[in-house]
């Protein structure tokens, strides 16, 4: 059992990173292993923001280990350098935790999987996150704990996505946590609430088409069969709607862009998902209290259908 | 010991007033006779007064503090009691077993209204997943949606939502009656044994999989039957007690229920029409 939670403001900005960390606080009896968040914040979209880290936050059933702050900082010099290579400028740089770090990055390219590719194939450093507006956080602990950590709070923004997690089929560390990067998409996220029956058969159909995947976590799926979908040309929604025959199993979802909000919903509607809708915000989540941290007035939701997919854009 | 599947303990089964029908596996049976009077017994019930009214402001306590709240004013002898600020919480108002007038003013989380038998409750809002589940007796309208796994497991009462429902309404329900006024997900009434479920709007894929015994009345349009699932004929009587049932329910009295479907359950399940253990009891 995963909680997820989105909301998206249509036509205005508002504090999206306290707004999530309300609505997946609420939902932290669902799960408290890990919390994580995708955040699309208010940029000038000069620069890409690039959310990597350099080490595990290891926890039980980990497959990773705890390594020195100064391997962190070993990683940390290589990725630098490589930066330099490919001719990507570091205009700014955070380091919030020895092995999180986040880079304003000035990079002119299309297609960033050269560029993951290159930055990943340095051992350990994972990027969580690369876009013009998205940040992915992730960590132990549940959601207050995280959004504490990373001082979250004050992210200004128009949409977002989040996830607590409770581990099941895989341990607890920050490369299993979600949300996920649409790897290796500019600003796609993804989280899931559920399980895939068909993870390990698309697993080798993907990566035989050149797509990586970071962890074992089922989940991670979601987000690269939706961004090999849209490397072959579909749109968000088309992906989307593709997954529901795609993907087996039972799953409620939300996949995020730069500019839009997704959900689907298996065939047969076995994770739950309780939906707000209004002409300014549309917010959801896994249970109506998390949308009550942030509607605390009484509104009209509903439970989408089984096999519904909705887009909304911003 | 008597074997209880031989025609002769089904015939004294029947005098006895466990069923007054003729067991053919597609009935709707009635295991108790209405004109005998029940005395039955819950620790925890409460003589209340009806007219005894009083509000709960539920805003910033626990469902455990808001059920036991409820629990207190009941054996106070206050018969109808308004929640104000259930705001989606959990599992509020479970385990009410005597007769109770109980108003939500906002809506509720998951379980609501869980192992009641009695009360008469109005949901001015919206209902989480498994709204009612095991009720016994009594009724439960609700105003606007509800999730999925509404009225799971019920066994008698009246369960109606004035809006749309997610999927597997009624699943496993073992009698009762459950009311919809707009959409129903899929999976409606899997698996389930008794009873009878109305849907006036139209109803997911895979409606009725694997029930047993009961009848699904659907007024939209059906988006697959599921395993065993069949049309059977609206009858005259059925159109009278659907008419009767939509006004009780103050929901679709205009409704025209002759253009219903019928859906039941296809096939015989052996050894299905056998009592429960309990009447097994006395019919031995």
């Amino acid at each position: 059992m995963c909680g997820i939670a989105g909301l998206i403001h249509r036509g205005k900005s508002s504090n999206v990173g306290s707004e999530l960390q309300g609505m997946l606080q609420a939902l932290k009896h669902r799960g408290e292993d890990s919390t994580g968040y995708a955040l699309y914040g208010d940029t000038d979209g000069k620069n890409f923001i690039m959310r990597f880290k350099v080490g595990e936050n290891v926890g039980e059933g980990s497959s990773s280990v705890m390594e020195d702050v100064s391997v962190y900082d070993e990683r940390k010099k290589i990725v630098d350098q490589t930066l330099s290579e490919m001719g990507a400028k570091i205009i700014k740089e955070e380091r919030t935790l020895p092995y999180s770090l986040r880079y304003e990055v000035d990079y002119e390219t299309k297609d960033l999987l050269d560029f993951s590719q290159r930055i990943e194939s340095i051992p350990g450093v994972e990027i969580l996150s690369m876009g013009k507006s998205l940040e992915v956080i992730k960590d132990l602990g549940n959601a207050k704990m995280v959004c504490d950590r990373y001082s979250l709070d004050k992210l200004v923004g128009t949409h977002a996505i989040g996830h607590a997690r409770m581990a099941t089929e895989s341990g607890v560390d920050i490369k299993s946590a979600h949300p996920f990067w649409g790897y290796p998409f500019s600003d796609v996220s993804v989280v899931h609430n559920g399980q895939l029956t068909n993870y390990w058969n698309n697993r080798r159909v993907l990566e035989n088409k050149g797509m990586r995947f970071m962890s074992e976590c089922d989940s991670e799926l979601i987000a690269v069969y939706i961004a090999q979908k849209m490397r072959e040309g579909a749109s968000l929604e088309e992906g989307m709607k593709d997954s529901l025959t795609g993907l087996d199993g039972v799953f409620t979802y939300f996949v995020a862009t730069k500019d839009s909000l997704g959900m689907a919903k298996d065939t047969m509607a076995a994770k739950p998902l309780v939906l707000y809708e209004s002409d300014d915000l549309v917010a959801m989540g896994s249970e109506e209290i998390a949308i009550r941290s942030v509607l605390p007035h009484e509104i009209d939701t509903y439970d989408p259908f089984d096999g519904e997919v909705k887009v909304w854009q911003i | 010991m008597a074997n209880i599947k031989t025609s002769e303990k089904k015939s004294k089964a029947q005098s006895m007033g466990m069923h007054t029908e003729v067991l053919t596996g597609r009935t709707q049976q009635k295991f108790f006779n209405p004109d005998e009077a029940e005395n039955f017994y819950y620790f925890g019930t409460y003589d209340v007064d009806f007219n005894k009214r009083t509000d709960l402001d539920v805003m910033n306590m626990s469902a455990p503090e808001a059920n036991k709240e409820i629990d207190n004013l009941m054996s106070q002898g206050y018969g109808t009691i308004v929640i104000k600020n259930p705001q989606g919480k959990h599992s509020l108002g479970v385990g009410i077993l005597n007769k109770l007038n109980l108003i939500f003013e906002g809506s509720l989380g998951y379980f609501g209204m869980g192992s009641c038998d009695g009360p008469i409750v109005r949901i001015n809002g919206r209902v989480g997943w498994s709204c009612a589940e095991n009720l016994m007796a009594g009724k439960v309208v609700i105003e606007k949606n509800a999730g999925s796994c509404f009225g799971a497991a019920i066994r008698g009462g009246d369960l109606i939502c004035k809006g749309s429902v997610g999927a597997r309404t009624g699943i496993d329900m073992k009698g009762g009656t459950i009311i919809i006024g707009g959409d129903a997900g899929a999976f409606t009434g899997f698996m389930m044994q008794r009873g009878r479920i109305i849907i006036l709007g139209d109803v997911g894929i895979n409606l009725g999989d694997s029930m047993y015994d009961g009848t699904i009345f659907v007024g939209g349009e059906i988006g697959s039957y599921g395993s065993d699932a069949v049309d059977a004929e609206l009858t005259a009587s059925d159109q009278d007690w659907l008419r009767r049932k939509l006004k009780v329910a103050e929901i679709g009295e205009d409704f025209d229920v002759s253009k219903m479907k019928k859906i039941v359950a296809g096939k015989k399940l052996w050894n299905y029409d056998n009592l429960e253990p309990t009447e097994k009891k006395g019919a031995i």
